[in-house]
């Protein structure tokens, strides 16, 4: 056999090699890379689409996430029994009036409590954002919201800009806030 | 490397150890061998070849059995000591840190250094699935190494073989034969259903060649396998979840986007020791009660295509089933287990409104623990206003109730119960077996009257598409143990030499008894001479040997 024969050989075995083993740590990184993300929220990421959903809050009025393109929302998952939950509601009033007039949107989404828990509730903290509750547990489903609080930050676009659980300072929702808020 | 040119003018890839026309033994190490070494032929192992790149070098390392051998070893230790400490889902912990937290705290630094390596979660720890991973690596490169040789050696074999390949084979006859002894031996052979091929003075029988695939069909079988299990982690392929669902309530049905699940109730029924049951009546007086059915009935909703989550309004029924141990809901795909329960959960309570000194009642009233209202009004004009509701009453923080959890484990109601006698109203704070009145001493309370309760559900919610390719894969699996277990790849040489006389060697992979049997017929039905077989003679004469020793 030549020697260019030889060579020929010799490359397409190194490439054949090469393309096997590549394939193959390909798909143990794909592996290993969906089973270490998927701990917490598994379908949701940053970055990703903010699911789409409509709820009616305490007033009766219907919020539908899309409508709410071209502004930041600011998305609290809660339950009466949630300390920090509790603490953080006045903060985020205050800060809603701050930024209501510069395109943040408030939306507070109850876990499937009854009607009379969370407007007691809100009349008690005199929440100005509106409240409503998830009754089925289907936006939290889709949102594979675990602990609570947990808030989505949803940028202009629509997309989730952060996913924040475990209690905000008025500091942290300030900060939110802005990061959200339309140019 | 370079090519090795047998005697007979054959060209071997090099690292072959008998050549692949004539069986010739290539190296010395081999010619000095009783017997030939024939697991693959004496073909090269396609890695020991070459093993200049660093692809070649990585190619190598995964080709090598003891390798693989090495990675099922360190994966068993690994699955064995993740036995030692509990995975983390039967720890009474549900955020990372809690759980990291409770090792630490139960275990000690053992702990502390059990979660830090992954193995309170081992079967999906990086480094675990990468193990297997490299296994998966290695079946594919050790098979691919190891077959293709095989396989062309065994479509390019030739049908005449070198004496001293036939020499050193473990069934071997030599002696005289007649004129038709080759002609007689292939009747034979044939009879036996074996396939024979002659070429001037010889001939090759073989049968049952697809059993030397066996090993490699098992392990394409458990690649698909692993690329099953592999599939099981990708978005949308497994589901196993857990729903609570409470009499009454109507819930979402987790990772199953757009189906919402009704509980219309929960029944548990154990066996009564009377009647058909009188039989059972023993085993009842001995163990206390014994559960007869766990059922779960509920209504199947689909929110209509197109329709968002939260948009409950135009749901459309799917179905009413009752979901039983061991009967699931089966439904796109899905399935609805029943897998736990709990019973007698608070639902409603009822009070009487009472004068606390003469004991007259004003009415009664019942609050739905579950959705109470604001207003109870009583015949009387009297009212009892609910001023806050906690469920599960945990103690005051700054004066005010605190609720642990929003069931209602042990509800609290703050109350202002108006009656025409006290116009102003009383206010009164009322938990089980327990009532304040904050607001100095009151006329009336609210008596205890009753309650009403509800179970919850406990249902997994399942899915597993990967089901039919773990399926396949088990089955593919089986077919190449069966084709390598119960098939034998059985091959006869026969020779006749110019002076009339018989070379004969045989061949299998296994079951050489049923290689023999074949062979006695062959013999006696030709006339051929007498075989030995090889080993044997070895055995004995090595154990002869040893007697003398001792």
């Amino acid at each position: 056999m030549s020697t260019e024969k030889k060579r020929n050989k010799k490359k397409n075995r190194t490439i054949m090699r090469s393309v096997i083993l590549l394939l193959l740590v390909a798909a143990i990184g794909y592996t290993i890379y969906n089973s270490v993300t998927a701990d917490e929220v598994e379908v949701l990421k940053v970055g990703d689409p903010a699911p789409d959903f409509t709820l009616t809050d305490l007033d009766g009025e219907t919020h539908k996430l899309s409508d709410y393109k071209g502004q930041g929302v600011f998305l609290n998952f809660w339950g009466t029994w949630c300390e920090p939950c509790i603490k953080e509601m006045p903060a985020m009033a205050n800060q809603y009036e701050v930024y209501e007039d510069q395109g943040v949107q408030v939306l507070a989404v109850n876990i499937a409590q009854s009607n009379f828990e969370v407007e007691t509730f809100a009349r008690q903290y005199g929440l100005n954002f509106p409240i409503a509750i998830d009754r089925d547990k289907s936006v939290m489903t889709a949102y594979n919201i675990r602990p609570l609080p947990t808030t989505m930050l949803v940028n202009p676009q629509g997309e989730i800009q952060r996913i924040v659980t475990g209690e905000m300072t008025e500091q942290d929702i300030a900060g939110f806030m802005e990061e959200i808020k339309p140019e | 490397m370079d090519k090795l040119i047998c005697k007979c003018g054959h060209e071997n890839p090099p690292g072959t150890v008998l050549c692949e026309s004539c069986g010739r033994p290539l190296n010395e190490q081999e010619q000095n061998k009783q017997l030939a070494d024939m697991r693959y032929e004496g073909t090269a192992r396609r890695s020991q070849t070459y093993n200049k790149s660093i692809i070649d070098k990585i190619w190598n390392f995964f080709s090598s059995v003891k390798v693989g051998v090495g990675i099922i070893i360190v994966l068993l230790i690994a699955a064995a000591l993740g036995t030692i400490l509990p995975q983390k889902q039967y720890v009474p912990a549900t955020t990372e840190a809690d759980i990291e937290a409770y090792y630490t705290d139960i275990y000690g630094s053992v702990g502390t250094v059990y979660h830090a390596l992954g193995f309170h979660d081992l079967y999906n720890s990086f480094w675990f699935i990468g193990l297997v991973g490299m296994l998966a690596i290695s079946l594919i490169i050790a098979s691919l190494d190891r077959f293709v040789p095989l396989y062309r050696s065994l479509k390019n074999q030739r049908v005449l073989r070198h004496s001293s390949f036939m020499r050193k084979q473990r069934i071997l006859a030599e002696g005289p034969g007649d004129t038709d002894t080759l002609k007689k031996a292939e009747e034979k052979l044939a009879d036996l259903k074996y396939k024979v091929s002659t070429d001037k003075n010889g001939l090759l029988a073989e049968k049952g060649r697809f059993s030397r695939w066996g090993p490699y069909v098992n392990h394409i079988g458990l690649i698909i396998f692993l690329f099953g299990v592999m599939l099981r982690m990708m978005p949308g392929f497994y589901v196993d979840e857990t729903l609570w669902i409470r009499e009454g309530e109507t819930r979402a049905i987790p990772d199953a986007p757009g189906y919402v699940l009704e509980s219309k109730g929960f029944t548990l029924e154990t066996y009564t020791g009377e009647g058909e049951e009188e039989k059972f009546g023993e085993a009842i007086d001995r163990v206390g009660t014994v559960a007869k059915n766990y059922q779960t009935d509920v209504v199947l909703y689909k929110i209509p295509e197109g329709a968002l989550p939260g948009d409950t309004a135009d749901m459309e029924m799917v179905e009413e089933h009752a979901i039983r141990v061991n009967q699931p809901f089966k439904f796109d795909g899905y399935a609805l287990y029943q897998m736990d329960f709990q019973q007698d959960e608070l639902k409603t309570m009822s009070f009487a409104l009472q004068n606390k000194e003469t004991g007259e009642s004003r009415g009664d009233l019942t609050i739905d623990l579950v959705n109470p209202e604001t207003n109870y009004e009583l015949e009387d004009g009297s009212v009892v206003e609910l001023l806050g509701y906690y469920p599960d009453f945990s103690g005051f923080e700054n004066g005010e109730p605190q609720t642990a959890t929003p069931l209602p484990k042990n509800p609290g109601f703050l109350v202002k119960m108006t009656t025409p006698d006290t116009p102003d109203g009383e206010t009164s704070f009322i938990t089980i077996q327990n009532t304040v009145e904050p607001l100095g001493d009151n006329d009336y309370k609210l008596a205890f009257q009753g309650v009403e309760t509800r179970d919850a559900s406990g249902l997994t919610v399942r899915k597993d598409r990967t089901l039919p390719i773990l399926g396949l894969g088990g089955l593919i699996f089986m077919i190449g143990v069966a084709q390598g277990m119960y098939f034998n790849h059985r091959r006869f040489w026969i020779q006749q030499q110019a002076d009339g006389s018989i070379l004969l060697a045989g061949h299998t992979n296994k079951n050489w008894f049923g290689l023999k049997k074949d062979l006695d017929q062959v013999t006696e039905h030709a006339s051929l001479p007498a075989y030995r077989d090889q080993q044997e003679d070895m055995e004995a004469q090595e154990k002869r040997e040893g007697e003398q020793l001792t």
